[in-house]
């Protein structure tokens, strides 16, 4: 049995959707059969993928063991070093040339419709101008979009559910889940806590949170994130070019997530196109999230290089293309003209000074950690700051952490298997919050 | 190195080399002689020459190729009537082109909208003012107006509504949602989208040439003769059906009546529709506006919309996508449930800025003068419509859609095009490139400021007088 559902909600503006009153009428007096239950459900079978994923993205499942805790703890003061949001506002270059923007889309020389699926030529010449000076990338092999995120999936859709892949173990849960999904992996196997058909690079203080290549299969595809989400590690150029070598023996891809590359610090590479060799075998995905506080305005971008061809010598990029132009519709105007201003000369200053902000705030985090006599990985080239908590199930740590001094972290078997015995903390927040957390954490495990 | 065999019988090694080297010249390429012994025990003189890095010596990765990706027979419709269009003025570099191809809009966003996208823009450089990440479903606000001001008296409900980036995007997450395993019914002709993306995921077979369809999709004439509605009683059953009303490119709005038989349809079936009413706001005539407006429409159907023909926001890039409590998979799994989380895995929500304009889009000023840039878009396809009737053609659409469906009994599509383009200097699209059942129309699209498309109509009068 289904009902008709006349709302009770009265339309605000009548003549958008013309005669309501119509409308409602016609519905009450059509003649509608009552159905049999059975009718209810479709006959299309659930996405044998879908069901493979074992829980809520991991992120959500966080937001709201968050709104779980506030609702235990109404007075409390919640601190969310949770999810890696960024709190610092926008540079007013920035904002103030997407406020500009947007204004002129209102006047007949400023109005643009559709941009290139691709993005837009200026943003695409700055970023391979700027952030790849010397690295020979070209314009056209930076693709536009709307954040990493969306992209790791449209690059799934180019790769096919045929194809194998490596992440690190532990990593950023959209490489993983978004190969679920293609249905690219095997059913999840609880003990191992391992999506079958995957290989875990392994990635943990033993040996130096870069994997042993010796020990690892080949696979097509190598999912690989420096400086890395969670564990903060920037791999070193030596540790690259094994990467890249490794690659080339075995004709795989690199997908490199470089999102964090202005957080490095040292000498570490901030784009895998400074190892030799790599234009051929590498894709490189990068966004504006963490380096301009872009979490909400969405942006990104991702390299396909020229030379980067499949087995039969079709070029990747012909494809991803393809892909771009059927399954997306380019990335927002107003958050492409922010972009552009972001690589100013004045924007980047202004960008790169939230960057340290957030850095120092690693550096406080890293402090009080350490002065605890904990084991701390990362906060060094990246905004995450690993602690060790051997012996223990991350989501206990977690919890713990969360009851008592009312700070969200992240437990680390979030992020895999390897992640096991290992909290993440983000340093991103306002400074009197990162404090706020540190002493309590200090009072807490002291 | 590239190692040529020097022997007087064959070819001289100049010719050779410059053959085999495109464009490099002899001279440049370093070259080393080395004495070889051959098979015969005589000896031959080889020269050995460093090759550019492309060609014969170029690496490839051993990453097979999607093969779904290799199963599509040309570039997306839309950039190739682009490409086009910039061969064109490069040939004509001072001819006046008018652009009525890609359904691109002209009419600059009204202020209220880009006002409110400024403030937000604005109030994110400020501490009070700034947000980071937000709700991958769309920031509430937002999605309560629009299911208050499309669905309220149809039931459905802010937490029914996802926010995207565009229709576009959601039709490929839903094709990621529905996995490769599925089979999908199109009308014919269709937006290029549901066919290419249903490709891309593996739902089909190879494309046949003979008939211009790929495999295993079920393609739904839709042409004058049965009033531009699919007859069902000869469409097998499929598990998704595509179906965009007011239609793109025919222009042509179901019926409520239609539509009943549609949803009987899909509900005997146990299919899923998806239903794209982008152009909703067009229709002019009493025909539904949305497939919610069907009863029993919430357990078989899901709904793909669009700012971007109402609001301009082509660029700007805002939608959303209903997808009911009600609707459930065989095993009685909630599909909105599955939705939400391609939404949290696949996507990070539309951008803030273009939600702030989403939102004084839906306020009662934004909503005036939506309607407004509908309505001027609608003058501009009467003004064609005109146009082509006047020309004695047969003209369909244009009453509930900004497209004009114009019939060229009997010839090529792309012919008729590419002399619209050569005569006129005015784009139009090639009826076939929606489907083959777009052979023999021509689409005509209504977005253009008012000049041009007067001008573009008096080029036609000129053409086919």
């Amino acid at each position: 049995m289904y009902k008709i559902s006349t709302g009770s909600s009265i339309m605000h503006c009548p003549v958008l959707l013309e005669s309501r009153s119509r409308l409602k009428a016609q519905m009450e007096t059509s003649v509608v059969a009552a159905a049999p239950d059975y009718f209810t459900r479709t006959r299309v079978s659930r996405n044998v993928n879908m069901e493979k994923l074992q829980n809520n993205y991991l992120f959500p499942e966080i937001s709201s063991r968050e709104l779980e805790h506030m609702k235990k703890y109404p007075h409390a003061k919640l601190i969310s070093l949770g999810i890696g949001d960024t709190t610092e506002p926008l540079p007013e270059i920035v904002a103030l040339s997407m406020a500009n923007y947007a204004r002129c889309l209102s006047t007949p020389e400023g109005y643009k419709g559709y941009g290139l699926e691709q993005g837009n030529k200026e943003l695409r010449k700055a970023i391979a101008e700027t952030l790849y000076k010397d690295l020979q990338i070209k314009d056209t092999e930076v693709f536009i979009s709307d954040g990493s995120q969306s992209e790791i999936s449209r690059l799934q859709l180019l790769l096919g559910s045929k194809v194998t892949i490596a992440v690190q173990d532990p990593s950023f849960p959209a490489y993983i889940d978004s190969g679920v999904i293609m249905g690219q992996t095997g059913e999840f196997d609880h003990a191992s806590g391992r999506y079958q058909k995957i290989e875990y690079m392994k990635c943990g203080p033993e040996n130096n949170f870069f994997p042993d290549l010796h020990e690892t299969s080949r696979t097509d595809i190598i999912f690989f994130c420096s400086p890395n989400n969670p564990t903060g590690q920037a791999a070193s150029r030596e540790q690259l070019e094994q990467l890249v070598e490794f690659a080339q023996e075995n004709g795989s891809i690199i997908v490199y997530d470089s999102a964090y590359a202005a957080f490095v610090s040292d000498e570490s590479p901030r784009s895998i196109y400074e190892i030799p060799g790599a234009r051929k075998v590498a894709i490189e995905v990068s966004s504006f999230s963490k380096i301009a506080g872009f979490t909400g305005v969405r942006l990104g971008w991702t390299v396909v290089p020229d030379e980067l061809l499949y087995s039969d010598g079709f070029p990747v990029l012909h494809d991803f293309n393809r892909i771009i132009c059927t399954c997306f519709n380019g990335a927002s105007n107003v958050a492409q003209a922010g972009g552009l201003a972001c690589l100013s000369p004045e924007g980047l200053t202004a960008v790169y000074s939230a960057v340290d902000h957030y850095k120092e705030n690693a550096r406080i985090l890293v402090d009080s950690f350490t002065s605890l006599g904990l084991r701390v990985y990362g906060g060094v080239n990246a905004p995450y700051v690993w602690v060790h908590f051997p012996g223990s199930k991350s989501w206990d740590v977690f919890s713990e952490i969360l009851e008592k001094t009312h700070v969200t972290t992240v437990p680390g078997s979030g992020f895999g298997p390897g992640g096991e015995e290992f909290i993440r903390v983000t340093a991103f927040g306002r400074r009197d919050n990162i404090l706020e957390a540190s002493r309590r954490m200090k009072s807490l495990l002291s | 190195m590239h190692c040529i065999q020097h022997n007087p019988s064959t070819t001289s090694l100049s010719s050779s080399a410059s053959s085999i080297h495109g464009q490099n010249k002899f001279s440049d390429i370093r070259t080393q002689s080395i004495s070889v012994r051959g098979r015969d025990g005589g000896r031959s003189m080889i020269k050995c020459i460093a090759t550019s890095s492309s060609e014969k010596t170029a690496y490839k990765t051993q990453v097979s190729r999607n093969e779904n990706l290799a199963k599509l027979q040309a570039g997306y419709l839309f950039p190739e009537i682009a490409r086009r269009r910039a061969a064109h003025l490069l040939k004509y570099p001072d001819a006046h082109v008018i652009s009525l191809g890609i359904g691109d809009t002209t009419e600059p966003i009204p202020q209220v909208i880009t006002t409110a996208m400024a403030e937000r823009s604005r109030a994110l450089s400020t501490v009070k003012g700034y947000s980071g990440y937000g709700a991958e479903q769309g920031e509430k606000p937002l999605r309560a107006a629009i299911a208050s001001n499309f669905y309220a008296d149809v039931g459905i409900e802010e937490d029914d509504i996802f926010v995207s980036d565009g229709a576009k995007s959601d039709i490929s997450r839903l094709q990621v949602l529905f996995g490769s395993k599925v089979t999908m019914a199109v009308q014919d002709p269709s937006y290029p989208a549901y066919v290419d993306s249903s490709v891309i995921m593996g739902q089909t077979g190879q494309f046949q040439k003979d008939v211009e369809k790929y495999g295993k999709i079920e393609y739904m004439r839709c042409n004058p003769e049965n009033g531009f509605f699919p007859d069902l009683s000869k469409v097998f059953r499929t598990d998704i059906i595509f179906f965009c009303s007011p239609n793109n490119p025919t222009g042509s709005a179901a019926s409520r009546e239609q539509l009943i038989k549609l949803v009987q349809f899909a509900k005997d079936n146990g299919s899923i529709i998806v239903y794209d009413s982008a152009y909703a706001m067009y229709v002019s005539e009493n025909k539904p506006r949305s497939i919610f407006e069907i009863p029993g429409a919430k357990e078989v159907a899901i709904e793909v919309s669009s700012f971007s023909k109402y609001a301009g926001f082509t660029g700007v890039r805002l939608g959303w996508t209903v997808i009911p409590k009600e609707l459930l998979y065989s095993d009685g799994f909630p599909v909105a449930k599955d939705f939400n989380r391609i939404v949290c895995t696949a996507f990070n929500g539309a951008s803030n800025i273009a939600q702030a304009g989403g939102l004084a889009c839906l306020s009662p000023e934004g909503i005036k003068a939506m309607q407004d840039v509908v309505g001027f878009y609608k003058e501009n396809t009467q003004i064609i419509m005109d146009t082509f009737n006047s020309l004695g053609f047969k003209v369909y659409g244009g009453t509930n859609a900004p497209y004009v469906w114009v019939h060229f009994p009997g010839q090529s599509s792309w012919d008729v095009f590419n002399e619209i383009l050569e005569k006129t200097h005015v784009v139009t699209t090639p009826g076939s490139g929606f489907g083959p059942g777009g052979e023999g129309f021509i689409r005509v699209s209504a977005f253009g400021n008012r000049n041009n498309v007067l001008e573009a109509c008096s080029r036609f009068k000129q053409l086919y007088k």
